[in-house]
């Protein structure tokens, strides 16, 4: 029987990271994320874990401490937020070069500055060209199952790249829900074993590790690493089935919901997929078509996946919970529309950028959207579309 | 296992990790000096001080602890080894 509990997404995470007993974990502590690594510090004092804490100086050495034990043969985990990812940033890119299936919690939170310690997806947004799956959780339930999940994506040979979960800070992270809990012995089975089959540490055969890598072979290591990212589809996928044997919860690269005969769609990440399916089945009463795709695996990007998902909407909104700031749209809108475009679906887009720096977004907004979208499919004309979403104009 | 810039990528280890220990001696950085140090072995009096400076191991040192010429395989001629030397032995050139 699995366990029925009431946890914020912190504290779900540190459970999850509980349940999978890594040997290493390195973290420095920054808002929101500070409760994952505190909660799991914790757990080590208490004995309730085997695993080495480190507690270090900061986020660069968070990194490279997991970088460091992931490379000597151990299964290493970390959390941060915002600036402590920026902090990580160099490592960020040393982790997945070096193929190390380093598994983080990423508590998103605006990037300063000016200085903003709330939810948007800057922080993500920045690392998204790092090599690393990611992960995008609505809720603490999903925090959790995409944490339990994790190790089997990132560490399976075909991959071998980091990974991180991504939930929404304070939102998610601070907010206490009911989740269901999957038992210790279960999440145990589940994840397993690492067993590397090089590492720094095996005495019988020493490796070295992150050699000079000149003209003649980055190219090489790097479409490697692009060509791993195209098998963590195939094991995403996999891992999700197995996933859903054991708790009846279905996961894939995206949630469709009630998109079989939607007219017009949002597309989201993280807790305003939420928010946002409370509208649609308020929409859907008054016989409005609406839709969700809430996207779960932003990296690798699901792109020919996400273009039939869309291919019959009538309109689609692409909510973006950063700015580029390059006067073309957020990632995420760019991303679909070259979805769409290279596999040829011609359908009425716009970007709303929302949510910046923590400002609310409320069903209203939501729903405003979804007339937006309405005029949209009546009229035929988008007259800009760059749009803000609850921006004070 | 041979590895060099003709490897097809699929045969290339993941990360460019190197399946055996000790590899450093392979990769030859003695063609990025600029200036060469030349020993003067009658100028020498083995006092010890310019092989413990040396970043790159490139001053031999036999069994009876004495320092032999330069191993300019290695040797990058950064001239640390030349400011210790208090005999003129070692001669920047």
């Amino acid at each position: 029987m699995s366990i029925r509990e009431r946890l914020s997404g912190n504290e779900a995470a540190a459970i999850a990271m509980k349940q999978i007993n890594p040997d290493v974990v390195a973290a420095f502590p920054i808002t929101p994320s500070t409760e994952i690594p505190q909660y799991f510090s914790t757990f080590v004092n208490n004995g309730e874990v085997n695993t080495e804490f480190v507690a270090v100086e900061s986020e660069h050495s968070a990194m490279a401490a997991t970088i460091g034990a992931e490379a000597a043969g151990s299964r290493a985990m970390t959390a941060t937020s915002a600036n402590g990812l920026s902090l990580m940033w160099e490592m960020i890119y040393i982790a997945s070069s070096l193929r190390l299936p380093i598994v983080m919690s990423l508590v998103n939170r605006a990037v300063s500055g000016p200085l903003n310690i709330h939810n948007d997806h800057s922080d993500a947004m920045g690392v998204r060209d790092a090599g690393w799956v990611m992960l995008f959780s609505e809720n603490n339930q999903e925090a959790y199952d995409n944490l339990v999940m994790a190790h089997r994506i990132a560490e399976h040979k075909d991959v071998k790249l980091p990974l991180m979960v991504c939930q929404d800070g304070f939102i998610t992270s601070h907010s206490i829900e009911n989740i269901e809990l999957i038992e210790d012995d279960k999440v145990k089975a589940f994840v397993g074993e690492y067993n590397p089959e090089q590492y720094l540490l095996n005495k019988e055969n020493p490796i070295a590790v992150g050699p000079l890598d000149l003209q003649g072979y980055l190219f090489e290591h790097k479409t490697q690493q692009a060509e791993a990212m195209k098998n963590a589809k195939k094991v995403i996928l996999e891992v999700a089935e197995e996933f859903e044997k054991m708790t009846g919860r279905k996961y894939s690269f995206f949630e469709e919901y009630k998109m079989e005969d939607a007219d017009i769609a949002i597309v989201c990440m993280n807790s305003t997929a939420g928010t946002t399916k409370f509208v649609v089945d308020n929409l859907r009463e008054k016989g409005v078509k609406a839709g969700l795709l809430k996207l779960r695996v932003f990296r690798p990007f699901p792109a020919e996946e996400i273009a039939k998902a869309l291919e019959n909407v009538k309109a689609v909104a692409v909510l973006d919970k950063s700015d580029s700031l390059n006067a073309a749209g957020g990632a995420l809108f760019e991303d679909i529309t070259s979805a769409m475009y290279v596999n040829k679906k011609q359908v009425p887009m716009v970007n709303y950028v929302y949510g910046i720096g923590g400002r609310d977004t409320k069903s209203d907004d939501i729903e405003s959207v979804y007339n937006d979208l309405a005029e949209i499919v009546k009229t035929g004309e988008i007259d800009n579309p760059y749009r803000y979403l609850g921006l004070r104009k | 296992m041979n590895i060099d810039s003709t490897t097809p990528m699929n045969e290339l280890t993941p990360g460019g990790d190197i399946y055996e220990a000790g590899n450093a001696r392979e990769f030859k950085t003695g063609d990025w000096r600029s200036t060469k140090p030349v020993f003067i072995s009658e100028k020498c009096k083995q006092c010890g001080l310019c092989f413990p400076v040396c970043p790159d191991d490139a001053i031999p040192v036999g069994k009876d602890q004495k320092r032999t010429d330069f191993d300019y395989d290695y040797c990058k001629g950064c001239g640390v080894c030349a400011k210790v030397c208090p005999f003129g032995a070692i001669e920047m050139q």
